[in-house]
């Protein structure tokens, strides 16, 4: 059965207007995959914006807000998907932004690692149901103790404290193995 | 003291107290950030009296490295005697978004914006 996290809608990509990309499982080393999330959350960026036409400044600065959100939200989202899969099931990496008037959708898709589950669904359980604000502070001050702590865990706190976003976490299992899919709304201001 | 990406550079100027990151930082993690960090652990361990932090050409910061600036801020703030100012572009949307929080790590922290 699917657990959830957060808030997550189902059957909602008919009313939209959306763009997808995949990404086959790859045997390269992640260095070299690395640079392909930079270039993706640009073009994603780029994309998004189109939909804000207009060369007023206010418009223009409406565009430049758009794209970056965008490019940082896809970015944070296609890190984490690399650095969490799980390389030996071949599943492929999905990312899909759908745009509404009033915000825009992202959907993360991939396999997970078993190991690093139970982890990750504990912190997911924290920054939903936690105080955001001191989970921050908390978090920097942890990290800065410890220098050689591993992720940094401010992707998803940089999402909603400073873009606002609503976040949502399903996690299935699949034949062989377990999948997360990850949604992000960026509301439209 | 320089470090020089594919699409960064960031450096120490020693005479004006000065740290410069600029491009778009999108590393993968602690080890990737290391020589960055050395940067500005240098400039932290010269003690000078203000240290300046110019982001106003930095396009992109992944959550990683607005956690190495972050670790920067709070080990400034630990020296006790250093005085710091970072400097953000108006322009640079992420910044008006996320530099702010750099202030509440540190509140003696000066934003200078251009």
């Amino acid at each position: 059965m699917a657990q959830v996290f957060g808030e997550f809608i189902e059957d909602f990509s008919d009313r939209s207007e959306f763009l997808v990309l995949g990404f086959s499982p790859s045997s390269l080393p992640i260095q070299t995959r690395w640079k392909t999330n930079g270039l993706s959350a640009d073009f994603l960026g780029d994309y998004v914006r189109n939909f804000f036409p207009g060369d007023t400044s206010a418009a223009q600065s409406k565009q430049a807000e758009v794209r970056s959100a965008v490019s940082f939200i896809a970015n944070e989202l296609l890190e984490n998907a690399m650095k969490y899969s799980d390389k030996n099931v071949g599943q492929p990496i999905n990312l899909e932004v759908h745009l509404f008037s009033n915000r825009l959708m992202f959907l993360s898709k991939n396999s997970l690692h078993h190991d690093a589950i139970a982890d990750f669904q504990t912190y997911l359980q924290e920054i939903t149901t936690g105080n955001i604000d001191d989970i921050y502070i908390n978090q920097v001050e942890k990290s800065a103790a410890n220098d050689d702590a591993g992720g940094s865990g401010l992707g998803y706190l940089t999402m909603i404290m400073d873009y606002k976003v609503i976040l949502g976490w399903k996690f299935e299992k699949t034949d062989n193995n377990i999948q997360v899919t990850t949604m992000v709304q960026l509301p439209l201001s | 003291m320089e470090v020089l990406g594919d699409d960064y550079k960031v450096w120490y100027d020693q005479l004006n107290q000065c740290i410069y990151c600029q491009g778009s930082l999108r590393l993968a993690g602690t080890e990737e950030y290391a020589p960055i960090v050395k940067i500005l652990e240098y400039a932290i361990e010269q003690l000078p009296q203000k240290i300046t932090l110019n982001l106003c050409q930095l396009e992109f910061l992944n959550s990683s490295g607005i956690n190495v600036l972050s670790k920067f801020v709070i080990k400034v703030r630990q020296k006790e005697t250093i005085n710091i100012t970072v400097q953000g572009s108006e322009t640079i949307p992420w910044q008006g978004k996320s530099i702010k929080n750099l202030q509440r790590l540190m509140p003696a922290l000066k934003l200078e914006w251009s």
